[in-house]
C-alpha cells in the first residue's frame, strides 16, 4: 500500500478556450476544454487542474462557467486557479464545481488569504502555488505570472504557506517552464523535503524520462504538464506503463 | 429509490449527485430535519472541519434526523468528512461531539508521512463487505484529509495506511462509510456507489 505518484494534466484556458503562450502576448489555442478533460479523464490523469492565465475580472463569469462544464466530464478532483484575490474568488471556484483552489500573487501580497480559504473550506481545499527562479544561489518566488521578483525565499515561502494551512504546493520552475529540459529536480527536492505537505512538480516536461526523474531525484508527490499531453505526443496511459515498469506506485484507470 | 443528499452548506454536492445520476439514482437534496425524516437512503458528504460540520447538523436538527434514520435502519452513507462524524469524537474538535453512531475518536494523521494525505491509495480489505464488491484488491481510491477513524473495531471493513493504519470502509448495520472520495475514485469508485444502490432494501 502506497500512496500512487501523480500525473496531472493542466488546461490553461483564456476565453473558454485551451491555450498555450507561444512567445510574449501570443497564444495557440489547443483546443476544447471540456473535450480535453474528458480524454483526461478517460486516459487515467490522476486530477486536473485548470487556470485562468488571463485572470482578468471581466473573464471571470466565462472562467466559472468553463470550471463548471469542465468538472461534469470528471469522475476525477479538479483543481482552479488564476487571479483569486479573496475568500468570495476562492468560493465561486469551488461552488463552480472545483475541489481545491490554487493562490498565487495574491497570497503573497496577502498571507492571511491562504489561512482564510483553510478555515472555511480545509487545508486539503488550498493549494499554494509558486513560481521560483534560481537567483544567486537560492530560488526567489516571483508574481504576476513570473514577471515580478518577490525578493520571497521560495523555501521559506512554502514553509510559511503551509503553516497558514496551504494543503499541497504546485511549484513552477520558471528557468525550466516551456524550455523541454525537464523538470528543476534540484529545486522539487529541496521544497519536498523542506515542507509536510505534497508537492506538486511543474515546468520543463517533455520525455517520460523527465516524469520519472523528478518522482525519484526531485522527491515530487504529483507532476504536472500541459501542451504535451494536448497535441496528444504523449497519452497519460503510455506514460503511466513506463513509470509501472520502473517500479514506481502508480494507478492504472480501469474498466469495472 | 431516490437518494437524500445531506446538504448542510458546503461541499461539493454536485459530483456526488452527478456521480448517482450516471449511475441511474435519482436524488434530492435535503436541507432540513423535516425533509430528512422522510428520506428512505440518506448520503451524508463532508468536507471541512469537524466543529463547523457537526455544528451545522445540529443547528438544522439534521443530527436528530440522522439519528432518527440510523434507529430506524435507514441506511445513511458518510463521505470523508461524512463518516468521520458517524463516530464519538474527533481530536480535530475536542470539545464537540460526533454522531455517536460509532464507538472511537477520529485522531489526527501522524506527522511522519505528508500530511493531508491527499491522493491515490490502496486499501486493505479488512472483511467481507457489500461496498467493495468485485472491486479488486490492488484498486487506488482518492483520499483528501488529514484526520482519521480507527482501523480496529467491528465496523471497520478495510483499511488504508498512511503513517498509520485507519478505517478507510465502515459498515454496520445500516451505516457505510468511505474516507476516499468514491465520486473522483474514478472506475472503482462508481463501482463502490453502485454497491450501496445495490445494498438497498
Amino acid at each position: 500500500m502506497t500512496l500512487a505518484r501523480r500525473i496531472i494534466p493542466c488546461l490553461d484556458v483564456d476565453g473558454g478556450r485551451v491555450v498555450k503562450g507561444i512567445e510574449f502576448d501570443r497564444l495557440r489555442d489547443m483546443g476544447d476544454p471540456e473535450a480535453l478533460a474528458a480524454r483526461y479523464n478517460r486516459e487515467g490523469a490522476d486530477e486536473l487542474v485548470v487556470l485562468d492565465i488571463a485572470a482578468s475580472r471581466d473573464g471571470r463569469a466565462t472562467f466559472l462557467d468553463t470550471i463548471s462544464r469542465v468538472a461534469r466530464q470528471l469522475n476525477i478532483p479538479l483543481t482552479a486557479g488564476g487571479g483569486i484575490r479573496k475568500l468570495e474568488d476562492g468560493q465561486s471556484v469551488l461552488r463552480a464545481g472545483a475541489d481545491k483552489v490554487t493562490v498565487n500573487t495574491a497570497a503573497v501580497e496577502r498571507p492571511e488569504l491562504i489561512s482564510e480559504l483553510a478555515n472555511q473550506f480545509g487545508s486539503q481545499a488550498v493549494v499554494l502555488s509558486i513560481d521560483a527562479k534560481r537567483m544567486a544561489g537560492r530560488w526567489e518566488v516571483f508574481t504576476r505570472g513570473g514577471r515580478e521578483a518577490t525578493g520571497l525565499d521560495a523555501m521559506e515561502w512554502a514553509r510559511n504557506g503551509v503553516a497558514r494551512g496551504a494543503g499541497e504546493i504546485l511549484l513552477t520552475s520558471i528557468d525550466r517552464d516551456g524550455t523541454c529540459n525537464g523538470f528543476d529536480c534540484e529545486l522539487t527536492a529541496a521544497i519536498s523535503t523542506s515542507v509536510s505537505v505534497p508537492v506538486i512538480a511543474s515546468g520543463g516536461a517533455k520525455t517520460f524520462e523527465h516524469f520519472f526523474a523528478v518522482f525519484g531525484d526531485g522527491q515530487a508527490d504529483a507532476a504536472l504538464a500541459a501542451s504535451i499531453f494536448h497535441g496528444e505526443i504523449h497519452s497519460i496511459h503510455a506514460l503511466k506503463a513506463y513509470l509501472i515498469e520502473r517500479g514506481l506506485p502508480i494507478r492504472v484507470e480501469r474498466e469495472l | 429509490m431516490r437518494l437524500s443528499i445531506v446538504d448542510y452548506g458546503a461541499g461539493n454536492l454536485p459530483s456526488v449527485e452527478r456521480a448517482f445520476q450516471s449511475l441511474g439514482a435519482e436524488s434530492e437534496r435535503v436541507i432540513s430535519a423535516a425533509q430528512l425524516a422522510a428520506a428512505r437512503a440518506i448520503v451524508l458528504p463532508g468536507v471541512g472541519h469537524f466543529s463547523a460540520f457537526v455544528a451545522a447538523l445540529k443547528k438544522s436538527g439534521l443530527a436528530a434526523s440522522l439519528r432518527a434514520a440510523f434507529d430506524s435502519n435507514i441506511p445513511i452513507l458518510g463521505i470523508c468528512l461524512g463518516l468521520q462524524a458517524m463516530f464519538a469524537t474527533s481530536e480535530e474538535a475536542p470539545r464537540d461531539e460526533g454522531l455517536g453512531f460509532l464507538a472511537g475518536e477520529v485522531r489526527a494523521l501522524p506527522t511522519s508521512a505528508k500530511s493531508p494525505h491527499i491522493g491515490w491509495n490502496q486499501i486493505r480489505h479488512a472483511r467481507s463487505s457489500q461496498l467493495l464488491r468485485d472491486v479488486p484488491t490492488d484498486a487506488y481510491f482518492y483520499f483528501a484529509h488529514s484526520y482519521a477513524a480507527p482501523a480496529t473495531g467491528d465496523c471497520v471493513a478495510a483499511v488504508c495506511d498512511h503513517g498509520r493504519a485507519f478505517a478507510a470502509v465502515v459498515e454496520h448495520r445500516n451505516l457505510f462509510g468511505v474516507q476516499f472520495h468514491p465520486e473522483k475514485s474514478g472506475q472503482v469508485g462508481a463501482r463502490v456507489l453502485r454497491n450501496f444502490l445495490e445494498a438497498l432494501p
